[in-house]
């Protein structure tokens, strides 16, 4: 684990130093090689810039004229359809589903984060320590994350069903009535939410165990040394410590929370009566999940969620540039 | 002595605490081998007492095709993403181009986007253009899940392979690609397999393209046999669970057998020293 992505890093810094000067030493020839070279360097690029140019740009363009223009099923065919302008947006945004839709997509996303990261990060905390088996287990915790989303989701849907679940079962069991986990509008969102923080632990635990592998041992046993208690070894040095890691964990986590589409369409399908749609699930729906497709209400909604995707991106970018510079 | 004692404590919490995390794939195993009969009973059957392979003879006479069609496209994921990305990153990390930081920037943005999203553009343009519902269409779309990683891992990693190593093959006499094909790409082995091992894994889980994509075609992957399962027959969820079972065998041999690459993969996009 470590192998991989820690002893790379420093040879390339040493080796970009070295080489620098060199390169701007050079007279007429070393211009002449530096050119060539660049016809190389992007010979060896091109596939890639073909790639996002034919499978990222142009799919994302083709949603942005979808989300501009009146489609009816015909015209989306024929490809003749009029010119609206915004008119897709002011719709989706004056629709009775956004306002839900868009608070639902903050509390799905906010709950989710705030206990996978605890979680992670209190099992990241116990895994430190070494124990028989520790690694296996930690191991083991993986599964989750690495399930099929379908295959996790449909598992939790039987799980939850009303009738022959086996939570519901268990709350019988010390005497609490079943509760409609799926089917009730009050339970329908906070199932969903569940099922996603128990698909979210294993990445956060993963990322924040590497991040404490990194804190120095001596830090701890300075602070052990001076009389500090494990809680406040944690609070007061493996916490702050492990800030920047926690930042970076956090944003990621937010940018694939915000697009979570499978768990909550199999589950529930944003049921009942949308008291779980979050905007990825509705513009789902609004293009595939109704027998007439409408496609530019859907694709509005899908570029107003990018939007808010790319915001919290580039705060993650930069985060993550300023802890590499430093 | 007290060590000792101490260390089993632990070893003791961690065995209940992944027991718990486990709880909803044991039940998985479960339910796939409880027979119909008991499949409502209150309270369950907390191991299956009466076990019956009904719902694996299902998966069998039913799954196959779908089992097939997410093998290739899990294969031809994992050919077209090293085919694309592999030679990107060797110019980002070792060739130095002009405005490779933009593209490397490009690459992070990318991996933002939803797929749902993606998902819509490539339904407009496959339809006008006769690739829905073929598997390349769903291999390209699968694609696009991988790439923008698999060139982040793979530059991560060739940056470390030593200068020394790249001047010697170029006073051989090497040129930039015999230098990629003969000296960088052997040595990049274990970002290979890394990079190789998650873009199967999310070809074969993906459920949004298949699902906008694939969802009239002739050949459909396993997330669309088992989402087809939940719709048609609410009844059989033995056959459901056992279906899930198989469609979780890949990543539970890619954990067995390369749990070290699996944790690699996880830290090496966010995680960044």
């Amino acid at each position: 684990m470590k192998h991989a992505t820690q002893t790379p890093a420093p040879p390339t810094a040493a080796g970009r130093r070295e080489r620098a000067p060199a390169s701007r030493a050079g007279g007429g020839r070393r211009a002449f090689a530096r050119r060539s070279g660049q016809w190389a360097a992007w010979a060896f690029l091109a596939p890639v810039v073909v790639y996002l140019l034919a499978f990222y740009v142009y799919p994302l363009y083709r949603n942005v004229d979808l989300s501009l223009r009146n489609y009816t099923v015909r015209s989306f065919v024929q490809g003749d359809a009029p010119f609206t302008g915004l008119a897709n947006y002011a719709k989706v945004v004056r629709d009775a589903t956004f306002g839900p839709a868009l608070w639902h997509t903050v509390v799905f996303t906010a709950v989710s984060l705030a206990f996978q990261f605890t979680i992670g990060l209190a099992l990241a905390v116990f895994f430190t320590r070494n124990f028989r088996l520790s690694a296996t287990l930690r191991a083991l915790f993986l599964v989750p994350w690495l399930l099929p989303l379908i295959v996790s989701s449909s598992t939790w849907s039987w799980m939850l069903n009303s009738e022959s679940g086996v939570v519901n079962a268990a709350l019988a069991a010390v005497g609490i009535d079943p509760v409609n986990w799926l089917t009730s509008p009050d339970w329908s969102l906070w199932s969903v939410t569940i099922a996603n923080i128990w698909i979210g632990i294993p990445f956060n635990l993963v990322v924040l165990y590497s991040g404490l592998q990194a804190i120095p041992s001596h830090i701890h046993e300075a602070a052990a040394l001076d009389g500090a208690t494990g809680w406040q070894r944690f609070w007061r040095v493996t916490f702050p410590l492990l800030r920047p890691v926690s930042a970076i964990t956090l944003l990621l986590g937010l940018v694939y929370t915000l697009k979570v589409f499978d768990i909550i369409w199999i589950m529930t399908k944003g049921g009942p009566s949308d008291a779980s749609t979050t905007l990825a699930t509705w513009s789902y729906r609004l293009g595939f999940g109704n027998l007439l497709p409408s496609f530019g209400p859907g694709a509005a909604v899908g570029n107003l969620l990018i939007v808010i995707a790319l915001v919290f991106g580039l705060v993650y970018i930069r985060v993550q540039r300023r802890q590499g510079a430093a | 002595m007290t060590q000792t004692r101490r260390t089993w404590w632990r070893t003791g919490l961690g065995v209940v605490f992944t027991a718990l995390m486990l709880f909803p794939v044991y039940w998985m195993i479960n339910v796939s081998f409880t027979r119909d009969q008991d499949m409502r009973k209150s309270p369950p059957y907390w191991f299956p007492v009466h076990g019956t392979l009904e719902g694996y003879r299902a998966v069998l006479e039913q799954q196959g095709p779908y089992l097939a069609t997410s093998l290739v496209v899990g294969l031809g994921t994992v050919a077209l993403t090293l085919v694309i990305a592999a030679p990107a990153a060797y110019s980002l990390a070792k060739l130095r181009p002009r405005g490779g930081g933009v593209l490397s920037f490009v690459l992070l943005i990318a991996q933002m986007i939803p797929g749902v999203i993606m998902a819509m553009g490539f339904y407009a343009i496959y339809l006008s253009t006769g690739v829905l519902n073929t598997v390349p269409g769903l291999i390209v779309a699968d694609s696009t899940l991988a790439v923008p990683f698999a060139v982040l891992i793979f530059t991560a990693f060739m940056s470390g392979i030593p200068e020394e190593l790249m001047q010697a093959a170029r006073v051989d006499g090497a040129g930039a690609f015999r230098t990629f094909w003969s000296v960088v790409l052997p040595v990049s082995r274990n970002s290979v397999i890394t990079v190789s091992l998650f873009a199967f894994l999310w070809a074969w889980s993906d459920f949004v393209f298949a699902s906008t994509l694939d969802q009239g075609g002739g050949h459909q992957p396993i997330t669309l046999g088992i989402y087809h399962y939940i719709g048609n027959n609410n009844q059989e969820w033995n056959a459901i669970m056992a279906t899930a079972v198989v469609a979780s065998i890949p990543a539970t041999v890619l954990l067995v057998i390369a749990q070290r690459y699996v944790a690699a993969g996880v830290t090496a996009g966010a995680v960044k020293d």
